[in-house]
């Protein structure tokens, strides 16, 4: 028995897949503005260190190009053209939000080449999801049932979510912590609860931002709990603080046991070399990233509220904090320069009529 | 005056609220109410409000349109079943105001079109959805007054007005209302995105509306233009309110708005449902209103 719990406990010889997010969370941090050739220099050095998946798209996925999320410098067809046929092992994954990507569009990534997905929900609305992981099962995809803002539902809500993804035809499901908000035992819990309801073969993942410099210690906890999926990106290039770093988390896990099938010194060269001269910001925890951790905010707001915040001198932080109070959600873009305009009127800085 | 006898497919959130916009009008009232499922709650709802009933879907209906004087029907299902409602009402002289997103007839917006649908004589009138009902009278707007390339719009909607029906197709959601920016609000390219908050106390419906004008926007033109465009449609739904802008920014124009509803069947939050609602009960009107007089006329012309 106790040999048993010995076994269970260490998770030595456990195999994690790790999915790159780069070059579609990265997108937010550049502003949407990654060049093709640049999209194919570090995808083609993924593959080559074994990354098995990565994630290739606008920041807000399929549909992304918008006013709201801003346009890409290429279209998700161009990225996908340049980068698919250089690669020799890794697969590409999309990320697709319902009420922002449509069927069409997963139908286009699918004849580019792409095999995996992320159907995306708020944690509470995975019933917005049914045809569109139909969809990607019938076209024979990777298919992951992707559950955002993970933090504002609790465990038995976020297992309740999952089993709908699941029943809907989901192969896996990610608690998806999308404001960096969540501690260790926070993602223990949710994963676990998860693991208790799902069927044996489903899988469970667990997608982190460090705003709170927590993401590989989540990632962690999320295998521990029985999770078999993390996504990462290479240098942490991602919104708000970034991503789990791909090559730290990779180190943690070698040094752990855990099986990742990555060669982390090809990794360290790749932040080094290519990741960290395209940051046009550092990337890092730092006073409103930590914010957006702190009052459990959508990552991706950061950048957008750093420009209303010059556009209407109300600092950012103040920004997001009345996002966070008004438990605003992705997508809701719109509302940071509404939020700054109406705090700016609050303060008279801004006339109060047109 | 007698009124014009309606019936409501669907006895869901949308078809629930029609019933007490229904009672309200002046020139319509409602009589049956169609559902499937004999155990609904939507159907006992609308009993109590001594509506008859029916389980039967609309071929349940179909015996008692010519006895009880239907005119005008108001599908609240979905688009996959609303084409076949639409050809058996049509066949027996029914009007026909589609509330899902099948949008087979033409695409209304009141404010904007439904005048020139009534005098053609249509005999089914598409309301797009909630969000065009908000976003798509302000794009016009802007392109009444210049030329509009690119128009986008983002709803957010609370997640409890949000029916079964929508959450599992919204898709055809996105489609629709993208379209009805180009067609109905004047725009050469369209995009809607929707957003659905569980935020509790629940938020009230907000509407983010950019047009990317083709030359550079004629700012006092086109902010009086919304200004009286609002107006309009503060007549069926008097929570329409803008909250910021419009913002200009380049070519971009920002309007962000709020619509708040009566609070008939949900609560004041779910505004999309009462625009939706308040559209068709407002489009369905005008058609009465038409019919009316030309009876008003012809018994003036017997009686002479």
């Amino acid at each position: 028995m106790s040999t048993l719990l010995n076994e269970a406990d260490s998770l030595k010889g456990r195999k994690v897949i790790v999915h790159d997010m780069s070059l579609r969370d990265g997108m937010h941090a550049k502003r949407e503005q990654i060049p093709a050739a640049q999209m194919v220099s570090v995808a083609t050095a993924l593959d080559d260190a074994g990354v098995p998946l990565i994630q290739v798209s606008h920041g807000a996925g399929l549909g992304g190009n918008s006013l709201q999320h801003g346009f890409a410098l290429h279209s998700n067809v161009e990225y996908w053209d340049a980068v698919i046929p250089k690669l020799k092992r890794s697969k590409v994954s999309v990320l697709l939000i319902p009420g922002l990507g449509t069927m069409k569009e997963l139908q286009e990534a699918y004849d580019h080449g792409v095999r995996s997905v992320h159907v995306a929900t708020h944690c509470t609305e995975a019933d917005t999801s049914p045809q569109h992981i139909a969809y990607a099962r019938k076209l024979g995809l990777d298919t992951t049932g992707f559950l955002m803002m993970a933090h504002l539902n609790d465990a038995a809500g976020l297992a309740q979510q999952a089993r709908l993804m699941e029943s809907y035809g989901a192969q896996t499901v990610y608690i998806t912590d999308s404001a960096g908000y969540m501690l260790p035992a926070d993602v223990k819990a949710r994963v676990s609860a998860l693991r208790e309801v799902l069927k044996p073969e489903t899988e469970i993942g667990f997608h982190g931002h460090h705003n709170l410099g927590m993401g590989v210690a989540n990632s962690i906890a999320a295998v521990e709990a029985g999770a078999s999926r993390i996504d990462a990106s290479v240098g942490g290039l991602g919104a708000g603080a970034g991503n789990t770093p791909l090559e730290v988390f990779v180190a943690v896990c070698d040094r752990m046991g855990i099986e990742t099938g990555c060669d982390l010194f090809k990794l360290t060269d790749l932040t080094e070399d290519l990741i960290f001269p395209m940051m046009e910001h550092i990337v890092r925890v730092d006073r409103a990233s930590l914010t957006l951790g702190f009052a459990g905010v959508y990552s991706t707001f950061l950048l957008h509220a750093n420009r209303a915040a010059a556009k209407y001198g109300v600092p950012a932080r103040d920004i997001l904090v009345e996002l966070g109070r008004k438990k605003m959600i992705g997508g809701q873009e719109d509302m940071i320069e509404d939020t700054a305009m109406t705090l700016a009127k609050d303060r008279g800085l801004l006339a109060k009529s047109v | 005056m007698s009124k014009i006898k309606c019936a409501i497919i669907g006895p869901g959130n949308i078809g629930t609220d029609l019933i007490y916009k229904l009672r309200r009008s002046a020139l319509l009232e409602p009589v049956w109410m169609v559902g499937i499922d004999p155990t609904s709650e939507g159907l006992a709802r609308a009993r109590d409000f001594g509506l008859k009933t029916t389980a039967d879907g609309v071929d349940g209906l179909l015996p008692h349109v010519k006895a009880d004087g239907v005119q005008i029907a108001f599908d609240a299902t979905s688009a996959y079943v609303h084409a076949d409602n639409s050809r058996k009402l049509n066949e027996l002289g029914v009007l026909m105001v589609d509330l899902t997103p099948a949008a087979i007839g033409p695409l209304c917006v009141p404010p904007v079109n439904l005048a020139g649908l009534a005098e053609q004589r249509v005999m089914n009138v598409n309301m797009i959805s909630c969000a065009g009902q908000a976003t798509i009278p302000i794009v016009n707007a802007v392109s009444r007054v210049q030329g509009v390339g690119y128009a986008e719009i983002v709803a957010s909607l609370s997640s409890r007005s949000i029916g079964p029906g929508t959450r599992a197709n919204l898709d055809e959601f996105t489609y629709t209302t993208s379209n009805a920016i180009c067609k109905v609000g004047g725009a050469r390219e369209g995009k809607a995105l929707a957003i659905i908050n569980p935020a509790d106390p629940p938020m009230i419906m907000r509407n983010t509306i950019y047009c990317l004008t083709d030359e550079e926007p004629d700012q006092p033109r086109i902010t009086a233009s919304i200004l009286a465009m609002i107006e309009q449609v503060q007549k069926y739904v008097p929570g329409y309110r803008l909250v910021n802008g419009p913002v200009f920014d380049g070519k971009r124009v920002a309007t962000f708005m709020e619509v708040a509803g009566l609070g008939d069947y949900l609560p004041r939050y779910a505004g999309n449902l009462d625009i939706m609602t308040a559209a068709a009960t407002r489009s369905a009107e005008l058609f009465a209103e038409q019919w009316l007089s030309a009876q008003t006329n012809s018994t003036i012309k017997e009686l002479a």
